[in-house]
């Protein structure tokens, strides 16, 4: 295990993820062209996007195949961001309710959220 | 213990939290992986935090905006002659964007076969595929700018702040593919001419590049989800 020439698994494996890929995407596409709203909208976008991610990175990429150190420093750090967004979602509804309070409802009041 | 059998110390269980800690603290080469490969995940990395921090940005901007948000679904719909269908081109740019992940990961795969011909036209039909998905996405600008009058400090269907971090998000990532398809055809002519086999005889190098070309594409993944889809 100490040299292996590289990243090379069969064929077949690329074929699946390629074939998945596509269908979850025709499922993301049809989150909007059906029309789902509310939070049954988020929940789909975020499943079939997540799925996208995990294939994307962990066949084509090949992180499920590297070593637990490579895997940690590749995908711990950004954990940051999920703080990040988290942050700004608070700040984001403060700034959100001052400008309500201080310029009244827009035009959005109703789609809003 | 003979020496030179194991490749680092944290050989002995690698996917262990105690082959991580043997790894980093083993006071030599803590990733065995070429360099180049490392080196570009820690650009992915950054890049990662690049991405992440403007679709942050945009999502702050958009859940504190009063004015109506313009309907994804409906700016970015497209009439073929009849009734307008909803995302269509997006979704035509999704397909192209995947397709070409997938040609990239099977000329990764040739590559290391020693197939270089092979490993060289599917390089070359990844490139293709980027270089549709840019001309697309030029299209769509043209057809937001001219037609739709978005410009990134306002639009004439709501919140001023759509066209500015529609612009810089997409643009960015458009940015992205255009570089992608460069460092594709530069690899890919040196894969023709057979450098890596009179070099270093390896295709690690084909290997780096389709990282860079399937980070693109994780990232329309994002772009596609919370620009497109919300």
């Amino acid at each position: 295990m100490a040299h292996e020439v590289g990243q090379q698994h069969p064929i077949s494996t690329y074929f699946l993820v390629w074939g998945l890929l596509f269908v979850l995407s025709f499922f993301s596409y049809m989150v909007d062209y059906l029309d789902f709203q509310g939070m049954m909208r988020w929940a789909l976008i975020l499943l079939f996007m997540f799925l996208k991610a995990g294939l994307i990175v962990s066949i084509f990429m090949h992180v499920a195949w590297e070593r637990r150190a490579l895997k940690v420093v590749i995908l711990g750090p950004p954990i940051a961001l999920l703080v990040l967004i988290l942050l700004m979602t608070f700040e984001s509804d403060y700034i959100f309710l001052t400008r309500i309070t201080f310029f009244g409802e827009g035009a959005a009041a109703v789609v809003h959220h | 213990m003979s020496e030179a059998v194991v490749s680092g110390p944290g050989d002995l269980m690698p996917d262990s939290a105690g082959g991580v800690v043997a790894d980093f603290s083993a006071d030599r080469q803590t990733f065995h992986v070429p360099w180049g490969k490392a080196m570009m995940w820690f650009f992915l990395l950054s890049d990662t935090f690049i991405f992440g921090c403007f679709l942050t940005g945009y999502m702050s901007v958009r859940m504190a905006v009063r004015d109506a948000w313009p309907v994804p679904s409906e700016v970015f719909a497209l009439s073929f002659g009849g009734e307008p269908i909803p995302l269509i081109l997006i979704a035509i740019m999704t397909f192209i964007l995947i397709s070409s992940s997938g040609t990239m990961a099977m000329a990764v795969n040739m590559g290391y076969r020693g197939e270089r011909n092979k490993a060289f036209w599917l390089m070359m039909a990844t490139a293709a595929f980027g270089a549709m998905f840019v001309s697309m996405q030029a299209f769509e600008w043209t057809k937001l700018i001219v037609d739709e009058g978005v410009r990134p400090w306002g639009n004439p269907m709501g919140a001023a702040q759509f066209g500015s971090t529609f612009f810089m998000i997409t643009g960015f990532h458009g940015l992205h593919v255009s570089a992608g398809v460069i460092y594709l055809i530069v690899i890919g002519r040196r894969v023709k001419s057979g450098f890596y086999d009179r070099t270093r005889g390896n295709y690690e190098m084909v290997e780096i590049t389709g990282l860079y070309w399937h980070f693109v594409d994780l990232v329309w993944v994002f772009i596609f989800a919370f620009f497109y889809l919300w």
